[in-house]
């Protein structure tokens, strides 16, 4: 009589393949390293001791977009660089998401002139936006979890 | 999606289809091929190591770097442009978002060429209280630099130690103006509002810890043998061309050249206080790495002393054509309801004439000229930023030498790229 009859047979879980999916792409998110202007100082303290994104899953940020899940704009995108970054964004390999972090990169921020971009999607795809200027670490966490949520509610075959 | 493809590329090229050459051809980045054997090597804007979304053309010759030119404007703002039509309080905000790892430095320039335009004098409590928080700036982006130039030669740890410092000080940036990077906490005529109660038992309690911190950074890189590999004797520039390169800040003091506005031409009371100004001898990158270490000690002495004789005080000057009345006035005084009414529509006039005003920031000499036209608008602003002009000097150290050192120098000359393109 040991402790496994009383809990019944817990080597196999049933779930939906969608789910299992889901939960794996979402525990497993790795972000793009690409920073472009003042917000990727606070993604860099997002990813650093304090606020810890590794507890995302997050540990690794690769710095080609081959090897990302995810793309977080950021920072402003000036004109000059929005071709690089729908370049990025056509590298990476699907299933991809984006977050806009940031008010420039939602919608232009304070800088409505010439030179950035007004919200990076014009280009891109956008998922999720975070406001702020910049948005605090745990801004960007709680933009981050939402993806998750989204995540978790998308079918395989959007991906197929 | 095609849309937004043919952004940037004035000739409404696609510049996913150019070539190197063709790019350097049509958009003249000036980088003279020496020889057609060799490797041309586009490196960035998406790269880890140039410190945000810079460009370098390289000519290699197998490894060796034989020729590299910069292409920067990948984050072209238009700030400096932005801000003519903003008025003089409100163009403040943009002086943040330039070199975003030293907000405060930039205020601090920005705002002593607003006050010297106007020609005012701001209170001593206010002026003591922007030394504290210019030398804090000071030490805030100089751990940035430290833990990603510690990145850039594969020394993984030391960035995770300079983010947990960090986070400190962004909460004393929070405590005194409630944001946590962009604080616009310098105005014309003083400060937006005193600091509160608990500042300065949290700087002190930041004195305390933070000596022992820069000795647990030095433990970890200054007699580290990887590291001495990495940066001594890598990425030489002697004093002279440092000079003609018109080098500043820890950069051109990492060659012994002995100038800091602060000490040279000193403003905001810097004069009163006594600091060293570290140098270096040998011009690399191991040089500029100490020189930048001594520095934070420096600045926290400069803190202390200014702790020490913080008078009490307005910290705002008395004349409510600049600053906005309290809040409390509103309710009893019509002259301040319009006062503050035409400040927060208007703005205050500042008179014809140009000023030219520089300050020592974290990476260097960072200068502020703006002209006046008699509106509440400025008519011109012009920043001279460290790193742009810093930045021409890579060439002069990264030749002949491998692509890796190149990653080393980059780190070493501190550059952010905000403050390049603005
Ligand atoms: S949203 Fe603010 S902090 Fe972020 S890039 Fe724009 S100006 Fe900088």
């Amino acid at each position: 009589m040991g402790v496994e009859q009383k809990l019944g047979n817990m080597g196999v879980v049933t779930t939906r393949l969608e789910d299992l999916v889901n939960w794996g792409r979402t525990n497993s998110t790795w972000p793009m390293l690409f920073g472009l202007a003042c917000c990727a100082i606070e993604m860099m303290s997002t990813q650093a001791s304090h606020y810890d994104a590794s507890r995302f899953g997050m540990e690794l940020m690769r710095p080609s977009p081959r090897q990302a899940d995810l793309m977080i704009v950021a920072g402003r995108v000036s004109r000059k660089m929005a071709p690089v970054l729908r370049r990025l964004y056509d590298q990476m390999s699907d299933p991809k998401w984006v977050i806009a972090m940031g008010d420039c990169a939602s919608c232009g921020g304070i800088f409505n002139n010439y030179a950035i971009v007004q919200g990076v999607d014009e280009i891109v795809p956008v998922d999720v936006y975070v406001a702020g200027c910049p948005p605090r670490p745990e801004a960007l966490l709680d933009g981050i979890m939402t993806l998750h949520e989204k995540v978790r509610g998308e079918k395989l075959q959007e991906w197929a | 999606m095609t849309v937004g493809m043919n952004l940037g590329m004035p000739g409404g090229d696609n510049i996913q289809e150019l070539s190197v050459e063709e790019l350097r051809a049509k958009y003249g980045s000036g980088l003279e091929i020496q020889s057609e054997e060799n490797m041309l090597l586009s490196m960035g804007p998406q790269h880890p190591s140039t410190h945000g979304v810079l460009r370098l053309l390289l000519e290699l010759d197998g490894e060796t770097v034989v020729n590299l030119a910069p292409d920067i404007g990948f984050l072209h703002t238009g700030i400096e442009k932005n801000m003519e039509s903003k008025t003089y309080t409100q163009a403040l905000v943009m002086t943040d978002r330039m070199d975003y790892l030293a907000p405060m430095s930039n205020n601090f320039g920005y705002i002593l060429a607003v006050e010297k335009l106007l020609g005012v004098e701001v209170t001593p409590r206010a002026e003591v209280i922007r030394v504290i928080l210019g030398e804090l700036t000071r030490i805030l982006s100089h751990l940035v630099w430290l833990g990603t130039s510690a990145l850039d030669v594969a020394a993984q740890s030391v960035f995770l130690y300079c983010f947990r410092e960090r986070e400190y000080i962004l909460d004393i940036y929070e405590m005194v103006a409630g944001q946590r990077m962009m604080a616009s906490y310098f105005r014309p005529g003083g400060l937006w509002r005193d600091v509160p109660e608990e500042f300065v038992p949290a700087i002190r309690n930041f004195l305390d810890f933070f000596p022992s911190r820069i000795d647990d950074y030095e433990a970890l890189l200054k007699e580290n043998p990887i590291f001495h590999k990495r940066t001594k004797g890598v990425g030489v520039i002697s004093a002279e061309d440092a000079i003609s390169m018109g080098l500043t800040g820890p950069s051109l003091r990492g060659s012994g050249v002995n100038w800091d506005i602060r000490k040279s031409i000193p403003y905001s009371g810097y004069e009163n206080y006594d600091f060293e100004v570290p140098l270096g001898t040998e011009g690399d990158v191991y040089s500029r790495y100490l020189c930048r270490m001594k520095e934070m000690r420096q600045s926290l002495g400069i803190i202390k002393q200014a702790l020490d004789r913080l008078p009490d005080g307005p910290v705002q000057i008395d004349d409510r054509k600049i600053v906005p009345p309290p809040r409390s006035e509103l309710g009893r005084s019509m002259e301040a309801v319009i006062h503050h009414f035409k400040l927060w529509t208007e703005g205050f006039k500042a008179p014809k004439g140009y000023v030219f005003q520089r300050v020592e920031s974290p990476k260097g000499e960072f200068a502020c000229y703006l002209r006046g036209n008699d509106t509440s608008k400025p008519a011109r602003v012009h920043f001279r930023t460290p790193s742009y002009v810093n930045l021409a000097s890579l060439p002069i150290m990264a030749k002949g030498l491998f692509v890796a050192d190149l990653v080393a120098i980059i780190g070493s000359i501190d550059i952010v790229l905000g403050e390049i393109d603005r």
